[in-house]
This record gives structure tokens, sequence and C-alpha cells, in this order.
């Protein structure tokens, strides 16, 4: 009897801990708003800028902004199940060129066209919508419905070391074809002196090496499934175009190009490691920055290689802002995406960081403002027109049912993509042949796209 | 018969000199211990370097030290990640206590012959991979909303802890004489007294160790973190992996996070490092 009245006061204490626990739980950590909404993003720099001047648009318009910062694919992961389960955890999304066509089409972004149709006749000419680079709208529609606005768009495009280039008595065209680019290369590669001729990137993953690999292939003339969506991992272009990727790496590369990413290529340039690397256009800001690299003043720009067409060469991606369509704030949502996408947005960070930080690749008329073209002199017009000429919808030489520049258009891509680089990093790796590994990958891709219903 | 007081004197004791194995042995503690320090102390030093020092290749062990990377943390809500945090992992280690001791008490003192099969029972819901009930548990706690709550969250805690908090607590509570507490009982002392005036006392370090354990692993889980919550109860290690992005340098931002997040852990750690070594050892040598 004893011990069943000490248990009965154990459980009160419990309960009594748990009651406390639930008031602890309810307890707001945050000012209240009469409404708050809830942005799910990743760290990149111009997001990070945006984190630190929403106190802006909350004193503007009364809302509460909360985020929830996460890595890349994480993020995509989380946001994928909270938009499949209605879960309505997030107002607001960052989504990549990549994910709007096919999150439009499972319904999970809201088309923002009703709300642009809503806005009154000032509002619409002070956000001025024709003003977003047409190609970047064009990749952020579907069914031509707009679903997201672009925080930040980017090409891709060739840096060069204009030092190192003049010490060797060489100089970079406007317009460098790949066999060129490879010929500098093998002159400037110096491992000996810790220097490499080019930085690519060989970590696996359909946005790492598979980016700027599906630009060479499609310069080359390849593609990653003819019409009737059969693979051609195994077509001469695409062999051509892998093999001379990892061999370029492989002879005048980074050491351990298996690990290197966006990040460490950056990093090899703008120590001056590196003499060449073709990657986003987003760099330039970083490359430039005095504070950031040690070559700042060297940094040499020009348009990315191309080989046997110029289409797809250079690739089109722009980090946007999407409202997810299980919110519950759907209006507060639209209002903070207009604010944070607009000219009056990109003056604000003018204000603050200076023209050079403003974020890139969204605006034309960000590229008619004197201002940023005197901080942005030497690369804002090889960006704004590989902006302006990479087009999802034709990047090809042979006609190929899906969009995309440097991934293709479809859900299946992303396990596709990772799928092929990772056999083709063993061939970097030099543990395989690359056409053991693409005829593996082509095993490999015509399963999956039988179990997805593409082929028969 | 007279007894006459000699001075005694005192001989320093003769320090032996130690053997070339005795050094060795001792050099390669030293080396092991190293070892396992060195990513916490190259963590810190990343923390105070730039992004750009943070990346070079070769690593640079000297540079100028800068706090840029904690003003940006800090500016980054971390004292809300650290504010769930403290609370989802004290709350669990609670609730684990309140519900694992009473367990642990009946298992040890008052055994029965299914008492092993409940023990093997308990043990077993720690086998499966967490990431096996994940989506069922995405699923339940968006349908009771106690996702992204921090109730949810000591419960989920709570509960992961609990089969740490019965297996260690019964084995400190079995090392117990018998004896004490049937002359306890003799004396008309009742459970609770029994166990906040023997039980406890006398396996407090086996107590301090079991709760600095379980808020340890609270502390520093991530994966049903990283799931469960979002903009309200995120803890620390899904703050830290806030800091990765795919374009631009974050080593030295990621590595202050770091730093801030264990610093706690460690501190309570080298401050109970006595309780925690007596509890984990106790009743090891018999």
């Amino acid at each position: 009897m004893r011990l069943s009245r000490s248990a009965m006061g154990l459980s009160g204490v419990i309960v009594l801990s748990l009651a406390v626990l639930v008031g602890v739980s309810s307890a707001r950590t945050t000012r209240h708003h009469a409404t708050t909404i809830t942005i799910a993003t990743v760290n990149n720099p111009d997001m990070i800028v945006m984190q630190s001047l929403t106190s802006v648009f909350t004193k503007k318009y009364g809302i509460g902004v909360k985020y929830v910062t996460l890595p890349e694919n994480t993020l995509r992961q989380k946001v994928t199940s909270d938009v499949a389960t209605g879960g309505g955890q997030f107002d607001i999304a960052t989504v990549g060129t990549y994910d709007v066509p096919i999150w439009a089409k499972n319904k999970w972004l809201v088309s923002l066209d009703p709300s642009f149709a809503k806005l009154s006749s000032s509002a619409a000419s002070a956000y001025d919508l024709k003003d977003v680079i047409p190609k970047v709208r064009l990749g952020l529609s579907y069914k031509n419905n707009l679903f997201a606005l672009p925080f930040y768009g980017e090409s891709s495009m060739t840096y060069y070391n204009k030092k190192l280039f003049a010490a060797a008595g060489l100089k970079m065209p406007l317009h460098p074809t790949w066999d060129q680019v490879a010929a500098f290369a093998a002159k400037l590669n110096k491992p000996s002196a810790n220097q490499y001729g080019i930085c690519l990137r060989g970590l696996p993953g359909w946005g790492e090496f598979g980016a700027p690999l599906t630009t060479v292939v499609n310069t080359f003339g390849g593609e990653w499934f003819n019409m009737k969506w059969e693979p051609q991992l195994t077509s001469p272009a695409f062999k051509a175009a892998t093999n001379f990727y990892v061999d370029l790496i492989r002879k005048s590369g980074e050491p351990g190009a298996t690990s290197s990413g966006f990040t460490e290529c950056e990093t090899a340039m703008a120590q001056g490691k590196t003499s060449m690397w073709v990657d986003a256009t987003v760099a330039a800001g970083q490359l430039t920055d005095p504070t950031k690299s040690q070559v700042a003043k060297d940094i040499g720009f020009a348009y990315a290689p191309t080989k046997v067409t110029p289409l797809g060469s250079h690739w089109l991606w722009s980090w946007s802002l999407g409202v997810e369509a299980s919110s519950k704030n759907q209006d507060a949502a639209f209002k903070f995406l207009t604010w944070a996408t607009s000219k009056d947005y990109i003056k604000l960070v003018a204000a603050k960081n200076g023209w050079a930080s403003v974020p890139p690749g969204t605006r034309v008329s960000t590229y008619k403002n004197p201002a940023y073209k005197k901080a942005a002199g030497a690369f804002e017009s090889i960006v704004l027109n590989s902006m302006l000429t990479a087009d999802p919808t034709h990047s090809t030489l042979h006609k190929v049912p899906y969009t995309g520049v440097q991934f293709v258009g479809i859900p299946e891509f992303q396990n596709i993509g990772t799928l092929v680089t990772q056999n083709l990093a063993g061939a970097l790796a030099g543990s395989t042949s690359v056409d053991s590994a693409l005829t593996t990958s082509q095993a490999q891709v015509t399963r999956i796209m039988k179990q997805a219903g593409y082929l028969k | 018969m007279s007894a006459v007081a000699q001075p005694t004197v005192r001989r320093a004791p003769r320090r032996r000199r130690p053997t070339p194995a005795a050094l060795a042995l001792n050099v390669l503690t030293y080396v092991v211990a190293f070892i396992v320090f060195f990513p916490i102390l190259w963590a810190v030093l990343t923390s105070f370097k730039t992004e750009a020092a943070a990346a070079s290749i070769p690593p640079k062990f000297l540079f100028h030290a800068t706090l840029d990377n904690y003003r940006t943390v800090f500016s980054a809500d971390y004292f809300l990640f650290f504010r769930n945090t403290v609370i989802l992992s004290t709350g669990s280690t609670l609730v684990a206590l309140l519900l694992g001791l009473p367990a642990a008490y009946s298992l040890a003192f008052h055994p029965s012959p299914r008492t092993p099969k409940v023990l093997s029972w308990v043990l077993s819901t720690k086998m499966l991979p967490a990431v096996g009930a994940l989506i069922p548990l995405i699923v339940i706690y968006k349908r009771v909303h106690l996702f992204d709550t921090r109730l949810g969250m000591i419960l989920l805690y709570g509960a992961f802890n609990l089969p740490l908090v019965i297996w260690m607590m019964r084995s400190f509570f079995a090392d117990l004489p018998k004896e004490i507490l049937e002359a306890a009982t003799v004396d008309g002392a009742g459970f609770l007294r029994i166990m906040t005036r023997i039980v406890l006392p006398l396996t407090a370090p086996g107590l301090a160790a079991t709760a600095l354990l379980s808020l340890i692993f609270s502390w520093n889980e991530f994966l049903l973190a990283v799931n469960l919550t979002s903009a309200n109860s995120g803890t620390l290690p899904v703050f830290i992996s806030g800091f990765m992005t795919s374009e631009g340098l974050f080593w030295a931002k990621m590595s202050a996070a770091s730093s801030l997040a264990i610093a706690p852990v460690i501190l309570a750690g080298w401050l109970a490092q006595r309780s925690l070594v007596r509890g984990l050892t106790f009743g090891a040598v018999k």
C-alpha cells in the first residue's frame, strides 16, 4: 500500500513536470506579430544578406519572419516532405530552377499570376515583372504560369589568372574553345610549384560534378536522352565530352578532384593555386573582393568555353522564392517575395554593402545601372549576355524531350545525375575507365527510366 | 622499563626511475590523447580564422585571429537554438530519469521470472535505427500537433534515453547490498524515503553518470532534430548544419558554431569528470 502511494506521488511529480514542460514548450521566443511567415532557405551569401535586412520588411509591413536555414539537400528533402504531407511548416521555400517546374506540376507551389493580377497598377509598375530577366522567368514557369521569383541568378563562365597567363605569354580569348582551354591548362600546370592548370568540379552529385559536365556534353553535341527518352550516355558525343573532361582534370587539373566542388575550386582560384576555373558567374563578386581573394586584381573573365555548338555551353540557374501550396499565410508570403526580389531591395543592399554585393542575375535594370556597371564592370556584360543566351528550352544540338541546361528537368534526374557522377568519380580517381563507367551508367539509367515508365 | 621516544626520521620515498617501457607508455598515452583531442582543438583554432585562412592548403597554424565568425554566429539566432537545446536535453533527461528510476528500482529489487525478458525488450528498442521510425514519427507528430514543439522533442528524447537509464541504473541498484534496504524497511521507511535517503545517495555517482550521458546524447542528437523541428524548436546540431553552403566558404563560421555548441557539454563533462568516471566504473570490478 505504501509503495502504491509512493508510486502515485511519483506519478504526480511526473505529470507536474510534464505540465511545466508544456508551459515551457508553448512559451514564445520571438516578438509577436499579427502574422509571422516561415522561410526555408540555404545559407548562401546572398541569402545571409537577405536575413540581415529582413527587419526592414517587418518594419514596413508588420509581418514577422522566421528562417529555417539548412544545407541544400536537407532543405530540399524537408520542404518536399512538408509540401507533400501538406504540413504547412513553411510559407516560402527557396527553390532552384530545377525544382520549380517539378514542384509546380505536383501542385506544391502556388502560381503567382493571380497575386500579380491583384496588385494595384502602381504596385505592379513599381515591381516591374518584365524587368526580371526573361530566360530566368521562363525557367521559373510551368505551363506559362510563373511559380517563383528569382532572388539571385547565375550562368557559367571562365575565370582565369591574368598574372599567370601574362607570365606564360598566353592570352585568353573572350570566347574560348575547350581545346584552347585544355592547351592553356597543359602549359600552366606546374604541380611541383603547387599550381594547377585548371580546376573543375569532380565532387559526385547532380548539382556538383553533374552541372559543368552536362554543359560540356551539350557543347560537344551530346545529350542525356533522345526523343524516345533512351539514355545516350554511350553515344560518341557523350563519350567524347566525358573523356575530354576527365582527361583534362587528370592531366592538368587539381589533385583529389573527386572532392572538389564549387567551394573547393573557388578557394583554389582565390588563393592563386589554379590558373583557370569554369564555373558559376556568382563567384565573380567573391573572387574580385580583396578581403576574400588573394588574387582579386588578377582575375580575368571570359565566356564559357565551347566546342561543336554554343548551345548549352553555359548554364542557367537561379535561387528563387516560391510560396508553398500548404502555406496558411499566402498573402503575407507574396508580400515578402515581391519585397525581396524588388528593385528597392537591390537598392537597399547596394546602400548597405555596395553595388558589387547586390544579388546578381535577376533584373535587366541592375545591369543598366551605372553604379553597378562601375562596380562590376569587369564581368557584368559577360554575366548578362550569358544569362540572356542560356536557353533551358533549347540547350542541345539535337532535339530532346526535356528542358534544362545543366540538368534534365525530370524528378528522376537527381538520382540519375548523382549515380552517373559517382561512377565517373571512379574514372577521375583512376580506378576505372570513362568508357567502362559510362557503360555501367547507361545500364543503370536505362533501368531507372524503365522503372519510372519513360521506357517500355 | 622506560620507553625513550626516538625521533623518527622520515625518509623521502625514493623516486623510482621510470622504466623505458613506462616512459614509452606515457608518451603513447599523450599521443593518443592528443589525436583524440585534435579535432576539437582544430575546430577551435579554425573558428578564429578568416574563411580564406580556414580553407587554405596547406593548413595555417599561424594566422591573424578574428572574432568575426563568432559575431556571425551570435547574430544568427544562436541563443534561440542554445535555449532550445538546454530545455530539450534537460527536460528529456528529467523525463527519462523520472520514468527510468522506478523501473530500474523495480527490476533490481523486485525481480520476477520475466525480468530478463523485460530487460531484453527494453534494450531491443535501441536496436532499431532511428531512421527506421522516422517517417511514422513525422506523420504522427504532425497529426497530434507535436511537430516542431519542445514538448514533442522532450518526450521523444526521453523515450530514446529510457533504455539507457533503466539498464545503467538497474546495474547500479543491483550492486547495493539488499540488507541495507531490508533494514530500512524494518525501520519503517517507505519507498520514497528509501529512494531519497538510501538508494540515490549510495548510487549518486552512477546517477550522475547516467544523467550526464542522457544529457549528452540529447544535446548532440541530429537526425531526429533535423527532421522533426523547424523554426521553433531546432537544436544546436541543426543550427551548425545550417552554415553549410554550396556557394561560398563556411568552415570558419561552422567551426565557431561548433565550438559554441560543444563548449557547455565539454564543461559539464569536465566538471563532472570524477563522478562520471566513478559512475561508469562503479561495480565494474567485483
